[in-house]
């Protein structure tokens, strides 16, 4: 914790030092309302729940938290205070670790600037609130996975604009795996234990049982190691390409 | 201490450090001189635990620096090559975050703070963005961050690089300051530097040794007496062989 905290704070005020965290957080906010009123229809629905507005977070997600995430590592290695950060005495995981966390406190703070639709639908009728919670809850952990995805990525470049392709690209692969266009390329030839360990791999899939009202622990768990998993890359990464 | 035995290391088909080895003491600034590409900065990274090296070891204050690498970087002030510091921060934020993952806080932070904001002369500005900063200032707020746990060891990749020549001597002013019970080693291409504040020089070319001994001695070893003479005599074989070829 002590070696977090330096870490975690500074990485998060980063964001606020530039423009950075203002353009983003309107973006987010225009993009999620944009979706859920014009494209998911949300009045005409005539329910009163949130259902429209969380089935848009992992395409939102898909390119936004990339974006994100894009800095953490190759702006470090591009401006040379990765050089500074790793002859610091801070264990490597404690530095990976925090500005991953700082990150995700961001993308978190994004979210709950979303409060008002969730007061609006309030207003407007008696919905779940429980599906609603859980739906946050789910919508939080899947910032987290595609964040790590994104920092990991992050670790192996100087250049931001790759960082920012290359993840786009490899949160595509995680949220449509379980999806047919997935699938079918590896249905051919994999035998079946294969395919069904793809298609788990899916966000959609594990978002959905989340949104649907239901904090199963296997989904609980899929997210954090996979959270775990990319992280520990990222370590290994950042390790191993520290001269580079 | 610094205790550097056997050092080597390897970019794939090239050599930037071949079997160095190196014992630097309390009180004594090393000047560790050489042409571009000699393995100075490879041989600092490799002293402070940002390169692994490929064989030999490096002890600071006794700690391995690749078995006990906290131990090692919590005794040891780095100023990396180009002065890095993150461009969006203040100085007064840059050495906040700096006393804070050194472990300082309170009380101690703020006299480590003002200790090395004075030795730096950074007091103008300190709530500037770094990045607005002039090279020179980039510069002091890297030493300020070096300097600012006061370390026993202090590693300084060109620290004077950048100056103007009132800020050179201030920054030589400060290393002196520091010298009697630190151990330093500082890189840099000024021969009047090590001159002036070094009280031991060691010329690397192509990742060896060739000459280890105090300015003065060094500078002797030239007809002419001067320190740059021999610099280049021992520096440039590989040019004067093939000069003699053409």
């Amino acid at each position: 914790m002590r070696f977090l905290w330096p870490v975690f704070a500074r990485e998060f005020k980063s964001y606020f030092a530039t423009p950075l965290a203002f353009v983003f957080i309107m973006i987010f906010l225009f993009a999620m309302g944009a979706f859920t009123f014009y494209l998911g229809h949300f009045y005409d629905n005539g329910v009163a729940d949130l259902s429209v507005f969380f089935g848009y977070h992992p395409w939102l997600y898909l390119f936004l938290v990339p974006a994100l995430a894009m800095r953490l590592w190759a702006e470090e290695r591009r401006s040379g205070t990765m050089e500074l950060l790793l002859t610091l005495p801070v264990p490597l995981w404690a530095t990976v670790l925090g500005k991953f966390l700082a990150a995700w406190a961001f993308a978190g703070l994004a979210l709950l600037l979303t409060f008002p639709i969730w007061i609006t639908v309030n207003y407007l009728g008696n919905p779940d609130n429980g599906v609603i919670l859980a739906s946050y809850v789910g919508s939080f952990l899947m910032a987290g996975a595609y964040l790590s995805i994104g920092a990991c990525v992050s670790s192996a470049t100087s250049n931001q604009v790759i960082a920012f392709i290359i993840s786009v690209v490899v949160c595509f692969l995680f949220t449509i795996s379980g999806s047919s266009l997935v699938l079918d390329m590896v249905r051919g030839w994999a035998p079946l234990a294969l395919v069904e360990a793809v298609s788990s791999f899916s966000f959609l899939v594990h978002f959905a049982a989340i949104t649907s009202g239901v904090i199963d622990l296997r989904d609980l768990i899929f997210f954090f190691s996979l959270i775990g998993l990319f992280l520990y890359a990222n370590t290994l990464i950042v390790d191993w390409r520290k001269g580079g | 201490m610094i205790e550097i035995q056997n050092l080597t290391k390897r970019f794939g088909p090239v050599t930037a450090v071949t079997s160095l080895s190196l014992t630097v003491r309390p009180g004594e600034v090393l000047g560790f001189l050489g042409p571009n590409g000699a393995g100075k900065s490879t041989t600092m990274k490799m002293a402070t635990g940002y390169l692994a090296p490929d064989e030999g070891s490096v002890r600071i204050c006794g700690h391995d620096i690749v078995s006990d690498t906290l131990a090692a970087q919590q005794t040891l002030g780095y100023l990396p090559e180009g002065a890095p510091a993150y461009g969006e921060m203040t100085p007064r934020g840059f050495l906040h975050f700096i006393a804070n993952i050194r472990q300082l806080t309170g009380e101690k932070a703020r006299t480590a703070m003002d200790r090395a904001i004075a030795g730096a002369e950074l007091g103008a500005v300190l709530d500037q963005p770094i990045e607005t900063l002039s090279k020179g200032f980039r510069r002091r707020v890297g030493l300020a961050q070096a300097i600012l746990h006061d370390p026993e060891v202090l590693i300084l990749d060109e620290p004077t690089d950048g100056l103007d020549p009132n800020q050179k001597h201030a920054v030589r002013d400060l290393i002196r300051g520091m010298a009697r019970d630190k151990t330093i080693i500082i890189s840099t291409h000024l021969l009047e530097e090590v001159e002036a504040i070094c009280t031991r020089a060691v010329i690397i070319d192509q990742g060896r040794i060739v000459a280890d001994a105090t300015p003065a001695e060094l500078a002797a070893r030239a007809p002419s007496g001067r320190l740059d003479d021999v610099f280049r005599q021992l520096t440039t074989r590989d040019t004067a062989v093939a000069g003699a070829a053409a």
